[in-house]
């Protein structure tokens, strides 16, 4: 009954985003406030019903219904309770519920905030909104349905994938697809305003706490997933430009554009055009990587041709949005008034090289991942020494990425420091001369101490140590006036908008991570196979191996080394990395041990286990690299605090008349 | 009965949740363009005021600012032309309400027919444990002999008496740790190759691969009649695009099996997919086909002939169950009474020494009212 139930939610919720994106339209086009006054309403019914379905599929996996394929194919009565949550999400059925429901969400949440945006405007908004849900409820009824039945039910369920037991990846997927899904609302504003004709600074400011909660949660998504991938995949890597990586990364180079470009559109009223096109393109890369994710296209083009329909579906979608919105876009951009002009030397002008390096990164890293895909589907040719990833790898990648975000990064402070409308090139340099030189004594002394190794890494610290140094000036230019004492320099500090130093904290954390990424040239990585009792030394270290034995978990076999650490004869801990078998598939998964030292890593993994009774190991000693992620972390945090602005929050507008009192909701 | 009102209920809610503000004589109070810029650049003066009392900015840049904020409000409001007085919407407003009406149920009902089962009540396993004993014993011992198997992992009768199980349940790759180690352990026999092959033909999604494929062969060259085993190799030939002897190892396959088997249409249709002209299965006499095209009173003749060899085969102390009851029921069915009495008291006889199966003759000679007693 619950699962019927919520399988029936589902259709009605589909029904209901049909309304939504239908009604409010035609009471746009007719000027009719009743019509368009229909939207908020159906988008909380719809996100109702669509919560409801998702609700049923998560008792059906936390009761163990294998009278759901879904749960039957993906879960198992053994698995613990936090894994059965997950496992809703941990497959394709689910994850795209998942997607929809939070695509529903955020039209819920628009309706909930926008009782205060002009009428017209957030009935478009939901409008788009509700007909992009409207095709994916459509996508997964037709295709990928989490509510099939099985008669009879077998006892017994398959189990869940043993990579996806993990609570990094547990968590990941849900912050993902809020930062994916979450651009969807900047679509939907940009579509909103091109069929409503007016596009202002007005609009910037409703959007830009979308785009800014989107970008916050794709930020920590990405991470996240990189920091899963670290440990899980047990290569010691943190970053692969895997097309699966890549496909997150899109969105938020064009989704870190777009954080900027309606910052200009807010203040200045200016690259309105450029700020609707950004929107577009931001959520169409979105799209693009739930195609690439979704369809299977990834696991190889003939994979795709072979079963083919849920990635047609996806195509669809993808080409009635992308090119829906892009001809809409063609046919209304001119009638936008457009804004003032600018000089090249100011706050904006600055803004815009950012968001034309972001964009060009962007289309570097989306050639590089689609390009073999083309490759393959014309030509069928196939990586012979990496046929299962398909992707031009890393040294295309580091040879154009690192060219074009190193002038970025160095430009982020002069960035932050040039002032709006007629900024002054000589006299932010003088500004800025602390900053720079201390970064350049930081890098002179990080050579001279780390003096024989490679030149990369104090290069690289140097860069970070600007961008932190350059936001800590931001600061402190801001509050500190000749003559002032350290009291008021403090209150003036405090007394800053909280979106000042959130981009101050968001540039700082870019700095953060630039370190722990440059540190990873001075990384120590030992390959080695030693028996119990064994020794290897691992840059300050040493590590022994102390004995191999076999574990059980709740529901795997594990055979565990265990590896004990020494400094200067010292013993500072333990590490047991290991292999699982997971008793449902037998898959056998890495599990790596870490031992943090400072902001520095060991990571060691079993690669095998040899018949004489020595033990394959991959040791890595990795200095700082947790930066890489506290850097991210950071930067969430920086977004978090503009978002808290005042700003952010569009004022209520003082009502003339007595309140009427709310629809019932 | 609960499910169709929950449905209804439900279905009641999404439509009313639409029609309510439909329903409304006035729009809600909802603010127009004109109002919201007024917030926003209202709002933006107020900022730039704050900053000069803060002393943040330079007070001739936040003259500057402030000038240009109040321009684009008055901008703004020029812009915006008031929201036009609707002409009288109410029939739109209906159209929209019936459109809801009777739309919101059109689309989910139907939908949810097509691809629901309301008829299914939710299964938690709890509750169906509790509800089935004999599978919950089932279970039960299952995982005992799991339990017992992760601690005795060499014990070679367990895995094979565990594995069919694991076929069933299509753990596959279970079925071929459990068959590898039986062998291992026990030793190889023709059966347990066999089986070790065909679990890992299901492990590999139907692919006879070349680990299977030399199971398979090491499991005929042992025994040349095990069904299951040819069966494989002629998939694994026809997977090859060995063609010719895929058609070959069918039809050899298919002259043994007994045309009961709902197998043995398949491969007939393999063998025609591939080319080749399926042979007579066994038990369907030569050219039954031909037979089933002939006249009425042609196809009696053959069929007595046919049966007539078969009681010949027989005889009087054949022990071959299968073809004693097909005689009976044949000359029942020619109505041939007193033959099938006769063949029914040899069959008996020849059958002395085996209780089970002259329980089954006795049974079909109750049913066709033929039995002594």
């Amino acid at each position: 009954m619950i699962i019927e139930t919520g399988h029936y939610a589902l259709v009605l919720a589909f029904a209901l985003s049909l309304v939504l994106s239908t009604i409010p339209l035609w009471g746009v086009v007719t000027r009719d406030p009743v019509l368009m006054g229909v939207a908020r309403p159906a988008a909380f019914a719809m996100t109702g019903f669509a919560a409801l379905s998702y609700l049923a599929l998560t008792w059906a996996y936390v009761t163990s219904d294998f009278s759901v394929f879904n749960v039957l194919q993906n879960s198992h009565s053994t698995k613990p309770f936090m894994y059965r949550i997950s496992g809703v999400w941990a497959n394709h059925e689910g994850s795209m519920l998942l997607w929809v429901l939070i695509l529903a969400v955020f039209a819920a949440l628009i309706a909930w905030r926008g009782r205060h945006m002009p009428q017209r405007l957030l009935s478009g908004v939901l409008a788009v909104q509700g007909s992009v849900a409207a095709a994916f409820f459509l996508f997964i009824l037709a295709t990928s349905n989490p509510f099939s039945r099985v008669v009879p039910a077998p006892f017994e369920g398959e189990g869940l994938n043993p990579l996806l037991q993990d609570p990094g990846l547990a968590i990941h997927p849900p912050l993902l697809y809020l930062g994916y899904v979450g651009f969807s609302v900047a679509f939907s504003f940009a579509v909103g305003a091109l069929i409503e004709g007016r596009i202002d600074a007005v609009w910037a400011r409703f959007v830009r706490p979308w785009t800014l909660t989107a970008w916050i949660f794709l930020t920590l998504g990405i991470s996240m997933g990189s920091y899963w991938a670290y440990y899980e995949l047990g290569w010691g890597g943190w970053w692969f430009w895997d097309p699966v990586e890549n496909a997150s990364l899109m969105p938020w180079l064009a989704g870190t554009a777009l954080l900027h470009s309606t910052i200009v559109m807010e203040k200045r009223d200016a690259l309105k055009v450029w700020t609707i096109l950004l929107s577009i393109l931001t959520f169409s890369l979105s799209l693009m990587g739930t195609f690439l994710v979704r369809s299977g296209v990834l696991t190889s083009v003939h994979a795709f041709a072979t079963d083919p329909t849920r990635g047609v579906f996806i195509l669809m979608i993808l080409i009635f949005f992308i090119g829906g919105s892009l001809a809409l876009f063609a046919w209304r951009a001119q009638t936008l008034r457009q804004g003032g002009l600018f000089a090249p030397i100011s706050r904006e002008g600055g803004l815009v090289l950012n968001n034309l390096f972001l964009s060009a990164i962007c289309a570097t890293v989306f050639v590089g991942t689609l390009y073999p895909l083309a490759l393959e589907a014309v030509t069928g040719w196939i990586d012979p020494t990496n046929p299962s990833k398909i992707s031009v790898g890393p040294p295309f990648f580091n040879a154009t990425f690192l060219p074009l975000a190193v002038p970025l990064l160095l430009a982020v402070p002069f960035g932050q420091a040039l002032a709006w409308k007629r900024g002054d090139l000589l006299a932010v340099t003088q500004r800025l001369v602390f900053a720079g030189a201390a970064a350049v004594v930081i890098t002179i002394l990080t050579f001279a101490y780390t003096y024989g190794g490679p030149v990369a890494a104090p290069l690289g610290v140097g860069l970070g140590a600007w961008l932190i140094l350059g936001s800590i000036n931001d600061i402190v230019t801001r509050s500190w006036r000749s003559g002032a004492t350290l009291s008021t320099v403090l209150a003036r500090a405090a007394g800053l908008p909280r979106s000042a130093w959130g981009s101050a904290i968001a540039h700082a954390g870019l700095g953060v991570s630039c370190i722990g990424i440059a540190a990873t040239v001075w990384g120590v990585e030992r390959i080695t196979a030693l028996k119990p009792g064994e020794k290897t030394e691992l840059a300050a270290y040493t590590v022994m191996l102390d004995g191999v034995f076999p574990r059980q978990g709740p529901d795997y076999r594990e055979t565990v080394a265990r590896l004990r650490i020494f400094s200067d004869g010292q013993e500072i801990g333990v590490i047991e990395p290991g292999r699982r078998v997971f008793a449902v598939r037998t898959m056998p998964t890495t599990e790596a041990g870490l031992m943090t030292v400072g902001l520095g890593q060991i990571y060691a993994s079993v690669a095998d286990i040899e018949p004489d009774g020595r033990v394959g190991l991959r040791i890595y000693w990795k200095p700082l690299v947790l930066l890489i992620w506290l850097g991210s972390v950071v930067m969430a945090l920086g977004g978090a605090l503009s978002l808290l602005d005042r700003r952010a929050r569009v004022g209520a507008p003082v009502r003339a008349r007595a309140p009427v009192p709310a629809p019932a909701e | 009965m609960i499910v169709t009102l929950a449905l209804a209920l439900m279905t009641g809610a999404a439509a009313l949740a639409v029609l309510l503000p439909l329903s409304r004589k006035r729009a809600e109070d909802a603010p127009s363009a004109a109002d919201a810029d007024a917030v926003f650049y209202a709002s933006q003066i107020a900022d730039i005021e704050r900053d000069i009392g803060r002393g943040l900015v330079d007070p001739a840049e936040a003259e500057n600012a402030r000038v240009e904020a109040a321009r684009r409000l008055l901008a703004a409001r020029r812009r915006a032309a008031p929201d036009a007085a609707m002409a009288d919407g109410t029939f739109r407003r209906r159209v929209a309400a019936i459109i809801v009406l009777v739309g919101v149920p059109l689309v989910s009902l139907p939908l949810y027919l097509a691809v629901g089962r309301p008829d299914m009540p939710a299964q938690p396993l709890a509750a169906r444990q509790q509800e089935a004993p004999e599978d919950m014993e089932f279970a039960q011992a299952l995982a005992k002999i799991e339990k017992h198997l992760a601690a005795n992992p060499d014990d070679g009768r367990g895995w094979e008496v565990v594995s069919p199980f694991y076929m069933q349940m299509g753990r596959f790759p279970d079925a071929v740790r459990g068959y590898s180690t039986a062998i291992r352990t026990l030793g190889e026999t023709a059966q347990r190759l066999e089986n070790l092959g065909e679990a890992q033909v299901a492990a590999a999604d139907g692919i006879v691969t070349a680990d299977a494929r030399t199971v398979i062969e090491r499991a005929l060259a042992k025994d040349a009649t095990l069904v299951k085993a040819r069966f494989y190799r002629a998939l694994a030939a026809e997977q090859d695009g060995r063609r010719e002897a895929a058609v070959a190892y069918y039809s050899e396959l298919l002259k043994d099996l007994p045309a009961t088997i709902p197998l043995t249409s398949r491969i007939a249709e393999t063998i025609t997919r591939l080319g080749g002209t399926p042979p007579a299965a066994k038990g369907v006499p030569e050219g039954g086909a031909a037979i089933a095209a002939l006249p009425e009173a042609q196809r009696q003749e053959a069929i007595r002939g046919m049966v007539e060899a078969l009681d010949t085969r027989l005889g009087k102390d054949s022990t071959d169950i299968e073809g004693w009851l097909r005689l009976v029921r044949s000359y029942a069915v020619l109505n041939e009474p007193a033959k099938a009495r006769d063949a029914y008291a040899r069959g008996l006889s020849a059958l002395a020494g085996d209780a089970a199966a002259r329980g089954r003759l006795e049974a079909l000679g109750r049913e066709l009212g033929i039995g002594g007693s």
